[in-house]
């Protein structure tokens, strides 16, 4: 058999080529994984202030007025100000963080490794890839800065708002024009990562590593990746059409007859907002499902590695895996129950809705299988693991009340919304991102994390997030608003006030923990213990490579895989764990 | 996957779909760009669906000829840069790289010739039938809005091609 000729480069020299503009998936998955960590800690930030406004809206604040002139002049925020950070909050979470750093960051990091190869198939195009993600959050956080401020319009961008420029509000001007153009710039980002990843998958699996044999991160990558390459190329569609909109002047989501601040628009007519959300929602559901499926791969991975048994139903996983990924493109028109459907067209997308209840329950019980009797290490990693599927289990259900049309009329504008998805979307695939991190730190950096802190920052997370968002549900319950950003003149939402400063103080709590993390991750990099080769006795292709990994991962060596990825305590072996390397005769499986 | 094991891994450990040192990736990449291509323009075809059916009063101003007439030529300018394009991929496979390179010119020429023609159309429509992205006389602005984004996006894939064919050809000939 002939040498590899994919990744021909050959280890880079000099600072740039190292460590800037690299080739090198390791680097580039290292420097995804920076600039996730930077846009949460700035994405927190947005929601603190957030919470702090929604319980002090009469607050004056002497540094808001140094930092938004206009916006909080005398130090008080604005009602449009809030909508602003609720949209920078939401837009560089979704974007920046749940999109980037579990498919990006350890994507790019695990899954050449985890299937032998050198590197990704398209290293230059990798590149390019980080480096247009970048640009994007340039250009997205400059829309802070321009005339006007940030946009107002959500994460959504539903015009008429974000379509009809400046008459709309402050940020409507060149805020928003930012704010789309670097939407534009990030769905090229993905479009050039979901071709590598998927190429990568099909082409540069080492000799023995057939499908069924991959790690279900490897799994969940590669579905994730058709997600973003279908999903990405019609946000794409939306994006330039709505750059279209607002620069040239077209009316594609634009209807006629609209009065705006007491104002007529007579310059535009015949468009639909409608189309917006159909487009958008095409992209929206399957994206919600490139946040989560990364992390329930890992999930997946790691409560095999600490629970020391074999995955529960791997095949039945992998199922799963494709037919939420299948299902994500079927139920766009859930987000859209009060957009005004044919009350059949609901009924079809709550049918659809409901079915991908089914595989997700197949792999919550395949979780809770695996668990079943197995000798449970309770390291950091493992504990976010089981947080995970704690979380994904409640902002699951709530789902279930959300896919009907009519309990999601009466839910869908109010707190329960809120709390559903920051469970779901938000807090879970965050707790997956955690997992990852506690458990390829060794790998990615050589040194160990500290385990006590760790478990700290666990257990602190876990009760302050639940704090944060369970009650939600119950204030949504109750009729709650969303998008508002004072209900203290609202005398129905009076009672409710004590619970909103309760969820407050839950987020200054929660993100005050965070710090640890952060302590954590620094301390460690440069102070932590060094790591050994396969410090949690996994069996995947990394665990069999120095830590770090040297730079074209196996040393010129082919790995050959001879087993499958979860052979943990098979009678007869001698340790309880088989690596995939390990030769065919340790077990008669293969 | 495991049908495809015959050629080269028949017999040997290698279990793992096709050999992955037989598969040209960046052919396979190419095909996935063509996939999200595919998907991005039809999602501006659907937003011209949408917006034609919900405007009941849709213009239908050109008749076949020479509106139809015209536009076909274009297109038979792009289907042949499709037969010169595998021809230039026969003529690399045989080797033949001044034959490749001769037939990569022949489809940037049919390229060409459709971007030339479209910009007539364009400039002909603008001046003499004074439709614009932002209106027209029948009334409905998104007749121009859509048909001119969305050739206008045609028309920058095609462009961005012919940058992308121009440096293959470069590459081939030298």
């Amino acid at each position: 058999m002939s040498a590899p000729t994919h990744s021909a480069h050959h280890a880079p020299q000099g600072f740039i080529r190292k460590y800037v503009f690299s080739l090198d998936h390791k680097v580039i998955g290292i420097q995804y994984y920076f600039l996730g960590l930077f846009s949460v800690f700035i994405g927190m930030a947005l929601s603190l202030l957030m919470r702090f406004h929604m319980v002090n809206p009469e607050a004056k604040v002497s540094w808001f007025a140094s930092l938004w002139h206009t916006a909080a002049a005398g130090g008080m925020m604005t009602p449009e100000l809030y909508l602003s950070l609720m949209t920078m909050h939401g837009t560089i979470m979704v974007f920046f963080v749940l999109t980037t750093v579990p498919q990006s960051g350890f994507g790019n990091y695990f899954l050449p490794i985890q299937i032998g190869a050198e590197d990704m198939a398209f290293p230059v195009l990798n590149m390019m890839s980080f480096w247009t993600t970048f640009i994007a959050l340039v250009v997205m956080i400059a829309a802070f800065f321009v005339q006007g401020g940030a946009p107002l319009s959500g994460w959504t961008a539903y015009p008429p708002l974000s379509a009809a420029g400046r008459i709309t509000g402050p940020g409507e001007g060149m805020g928003q024009t930012l704010w789309i153009t670097s939407i534009a710039i990030f769905c090229g980002a993905s479009l050039m990562g979901a071709i590598n990843f998927i190429a990568t998958v099909v082409d540069l699996r080492c000799k023995g590593m057939r499908l069924m044999r991959m790690p279900l991160t490897c799994w969940t990558w590669l579905v994730t990746a058709i997600l973003g390459l279908l999903g990405f190329a019609v946000l794409l569609a939306a994006g330039l059409l709505l750059i279209l909109d607002r620069t040239v002047g077209t009316s594609f989501f634009i209807p006629g007859g609209l009065m705006i601040s007491d104002q007529i628009i007579t310059n535009h007519k015949g468009g639909s907002p409608l189309l917006w959300q159909h487009l958008f929602w095409f992209f929206g559901h399957p994206e919600v499902y490139i946040a989560i499926l990364p992390g329930m791969g890992v999930t997946s991975h790691l409560l095999a590695t600490f629970a020391r048994k074999p995955v529960f139903g791997y095949k039945a996983m992998v199922y799963a895996i494709l037919s939420i990924g299948f299902l994500g493109f079927l139920v766009w028109g859930h987000h859209m129950f009060m957009s005004g459907m044919n009350p059949y067209s609901a009924m079809a997308f709550s049918v659809l809705t409901m079915a991908i209840g089914v595989p997700s329950a197949i792999k919550t019980f395949n979780w809770i299988g695996t668990l079943w009797g197995g000798k449970i290490h309770f390291d950091t990693a493992m504990m976010f693991s089981l947080g995970f599927v704690s979380l994904f289990v409640t902002g699951g259900l709530s789902g279930i009340f959300l896919g009907q049309p009519a309990l999601d009329l009466y839910f869908h504008d109010t707190y329960f919304v809120v709390g559903h998805f920051h469970m779901i979307m938000g807090v879970a695939a965050i707790f997956g991102m955690f997992a990852g991190t506690f458990y390829w730190f060794p790998k990615m950096f050589g040194r160990m994390m500290n385990e006590t802190m760790g478990k700290i920052h666990f257990y602190a997370t876990f009760i302050g997030v639940y704090m944060i968002f369970t009650p939600m549900h119950f204030v949504g319950m109750a009729g709650n608003p969303r998008r508002y950003s004072d209900f203290t003149n609202i005398e129905y939402l009076a009672g409710l006030m004590p619970v909103h400063k309760f969820m407050t103080h839950a987020a200054y709590f929660t993100a005050a923990v965070q710090i640890l993390f952060l302590i954590n991750l620094f301390w460690s990099l440069w102070k932590g213990p060094k790591a050994p080769m396969n410090p949690w006795n996994s069996t995947s292709l990394e665990w069999t490579i120095p830590s770090p990994p040297p730079f074209d991962n196996f040393a010129g060596v082919h790995p050959v895989v001879n087993h499958g990825p979860y052979e943990f305590s098979v009678p007869g072996a001698p340790t309880d764990f088989i690596m995939q390397t390990d030769p065919p005769s340790v077990t008669s499986e293969g | 996957m495991s049908t495809h094991v015959t050629t080269a891994a028949a017999g040997s450990l290698w279990e793992g779909g096709r050999s992955p040192y037989l598969t040209n990736s960046k052919k396979f990449g190419m095909w996935l760009f063509i996939i999200s291509d595919a998907l991005t323009f039809s999602a501006m075809l659907f937003a011209y669906t949408y917006s034609r059916v919900s405007n009941p009063n849709w213009p239908t101003p050109f008749h076949f000829s020479p509106s139809i007439i015209f536009s076909s030529v274009m297109t038979f300018a792009l289907l042949t840069s499709s037969l010169t394009m595998v021809m230039a991929v026969h003529a690399m496979n045989q080797g033949n790289r001044a034959a490749a390179a001769r037939w990569l010119m022949a489809t940037m020429a049919a390229g060409a010739t459709f971007v030339g023609l479209h910009l007539t159309e364009w400039m002909n429509l603008i001046n003499h039938e004074h439709i614009t992205a932002l209106g027209n006389e029948w009334g409905v602005p998104l007749f121009g809005g859509t048909f001119f984004a969305i050739t206008g996006l045609h028309m920058t894939h095609v462009v961005i091609g012919l940058i992308y064919l121009g440096i293959i050809c470069q590459a081939v000939s030298t």
